[in-house]
């Protein structure tokens, strides 16, 4: 299916409110679904009316909406082996790193400012660096603040747990309907290997002491976030040798109790973060490895698997961090809220899901009939759900597989951008393939001759034959070419 | 008797103002710091220098 082409770039890009307008109004639409709801038929209405516009906690909204997290909290109640907040650096990307922390009148600022820009903004998330929950005070004046300039933005919060039953009904009553919390064990004597110590009640505790307190308040406030009707996201660290396995009785534990999601992510332990993970050698999971627990807890709580571990001041898509075009000093001290971009976009965007939904369910019916294998496929976006970058100008690869199941999105592969300025760099080809280990095509909306060449001399192909179509779409033609009755040539 | 910040490796994080019964911590300039005449030592308060217990790291709230 040939899907009509409404450029949700140029929508998102900044550009005066009239473009944006000539835009969203010139995107016509040809299918019959126009306008209806991308709602999976096996979620509650209510449900998805929480998600649907949240990228974390939809896989299909993060083609669309971003998220942007104020960095107001930084006073933490745990010490966590994989953390330094001492560390931080510009170019880092990794949970617990800011450039600059803010207070909440500045952090009020800097939403206003980035919601008058980024037109796909929908959420504000508060991660650290510290504990939102502990750092509590600071965490609420923001929230109360910005709900009174943008009353349609989410709220959103990530915690340790520690201090979380403390403010559930402060949580509730303040609309925040969607909160991470943390979890790595439900075994103290494992949690004893991961937190060296917690202050709780005045008092500082080490070993399987600190880490039984620290289960109990994660499950009283799990539980509590559920009978409230908050969704919950739970965040998992995987640290090979000492939870990997126990995540799978972790994860059993979080669904009894209502978690929505379960997001299972790599340890990053480069010793030059300092942590202490990074200093004893400690290694993380390869991504295969991670694929493989992942698809191991398939069918306990729903698993997320396009967290990209964002830094606590990320700006923008997933996958994508705009903070430094935000920075303190490139803000206005007075900065007024203007409504009509995000307006405008969630028009557009209301229309293309549609669309792209009724192209992704064909798509998935071309794959089921075809009764193949099982294909990985790695996808270069900017966004819109689409097959829409360069070969060379991706900073990550979406990873789908494609099996008589379906079309599935597993995961995605940060690299190095291997073009800056037009030219290739040998050196960072290398780890792009490295990055790209176990996947069988690359589709991309442009790809040089040089490059797709190495590719297919380590085994994977590259292909911009799908340019700009559907990703669903162009991996049900590429699979329908592999394994149905007509080979397609372009896939070569 | 009061304690005090090493501040080449405090964080600031600010974890120990807002743990300090006293009021003693307050961010000055480029660093937190301690007012010795208004830390009480937590005598009273806590068991423990909350100042001390609550930073992430360690040896940074010191007897001055
Ligand atoms: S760290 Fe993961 S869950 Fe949090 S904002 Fe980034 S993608 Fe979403
Ligand atoms: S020892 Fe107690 S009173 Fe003194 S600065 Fe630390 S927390 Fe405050
Ligand atoms: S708790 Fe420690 S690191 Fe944090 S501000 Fe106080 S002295 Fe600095």
């Amino acid at each position: 299916m040939s899907a009509p082409m409404i450029s949700l770039e140029s929508l998102a890009s900044t550009t005066s409110f009239d473009q944006l307008l000539a835009t969203a109004k010139s995107g016509g639409c040809s299918s019959s679904s126009c306008g209806s709801s991308a709602r999976p038929d096996d979620m509650d209405p209510a449900v998805w009316e929480k998600i649907k516009d949240h990228p974390c906690y939809s896989e299909e909204a993060h083609h669309y909406f971003a998220r942007m997290h104020v960095a107001v909290a930084p006073a933490c109640n745990v010490q966590c082996n994989y953390c330094n907040r001492k560390y931080d650096c510009a170019n880092e990307s990794r949970p617990g790193v800011v450039s600059e922390k803010l207070t909440p009148d500045q952090a009020m600022r800097k939403v206003i400012a980035v919601a008058n820009e980024v037109p796909q903004l929908s959420v504000l998330g508060i991660a650290g660096p510290g504990d939102a929950c502990y750092d509590w005070k600071k965490t609420k004046a923001t929230f109360g603040q910005v709900a009174k300039e943008i009353p349609d933005i989410k709220l959103c919060i990530s915690t340790n747990g520690l201090a979380l039953p403390e403010h559930v009904d402060e949580l509730a009553d303040m609309n925040v309907d969607h909160v991470t919390i943390t979890i790595n064990m439900v075994d103290p004597e494992i949690g004893a290997k991961i937190y060296p110590w917690i202050f709780y009640d005045h008092r500082r505790y080490t070993g399987v002491e600190a880490a039984e307190i620290l289960h109990e308040r994660q499950m009283l406030g799990l539980e509590m976030l559920t009978a409230r009707g908050i969704l919950t996201k739970i965040n998992s660290v995987m640290i090979p040798g000492v939870n990997d396995e126990h995540l799978i009785e972790v994860n059993k534990w979080v669904k009894e109790r209502g978690a929505f999601l379960h997001n299972v992510m790599p340890l990053i332990s480069d010793p030059a973060h300092g942590t202490h993970y990074g200093l004893t050698g400690q290694r993380g999971p390869k991504a295969m490895e991670l694929k493989a627990l992942q698809d191991r807890l398939e069918g306990g709580a729903k698993l997320m698997r396009h967290c990209r571990q964002c830094r606590a001041d990320a700006v923008g898509l997933l996958g994508e961090d705009r903070g430094q075009e935000f920075t303190l000093d490139q803000i206005p001290d007075e900065v007024i809220y203007d409504a009509s971009k995000r307006e405008a976009y969630r028009e557009v965007v209301a229309r293309e899901r549609g669309d792209h939904v009724a192209a992704k369910g064909e798509a998935v019916e071309t794959v089921r009939a075809a009764s193949g294998g099982s294909l990985l496929v790695a996808v270069a976006t900017k966004g819109g759900g689409r097959v829409n970058e360069h070969f060379g100008h991706a900073r990550e690869f979406q990873v789908y597989e494609a099996s008589p199941k379906g079309i599935g999105f597993v995961g995605h592969r940060k690299v190095e951008q291997y073009c800056l300025g037009g030219w290739g760099e040998d050196a960072t080809l290398d780890g792009v393939i490295a990055a790209l280990e176990g996947i069988d095509v690359v589709l991309c909306a442009k790809i040089g001759e040089c490059p797709k060449d190495q590719l297919t001399a380590a085994g994977i192909r590259a292909t911009d034959a799908y340019g700009y179509d559907y990703i669903e779409t162009a991996i049900g033609a590429l699979y329908a070419g592999e394994f149905g009755i007509e080979p397609l040539a372009a896939t070569a | 008797m009061a304690f005090k910040i090493i501040a080449s490796q405090c964080t600031q994080c600010g974890a120990c103002e807002f743990e300090c019964p006293s009021a003693a911590i307050k961010f000055k300039g480029e660093t937190y710091i301690i007012d010795p005449n208004k830390c009480t030592e937590c005598e009273g308060s806590f068991d423990t220098q909350q100042c001390a217990s609550v930073c992430p790291v360690p040896k940074t709230c010191v007897p001055a």
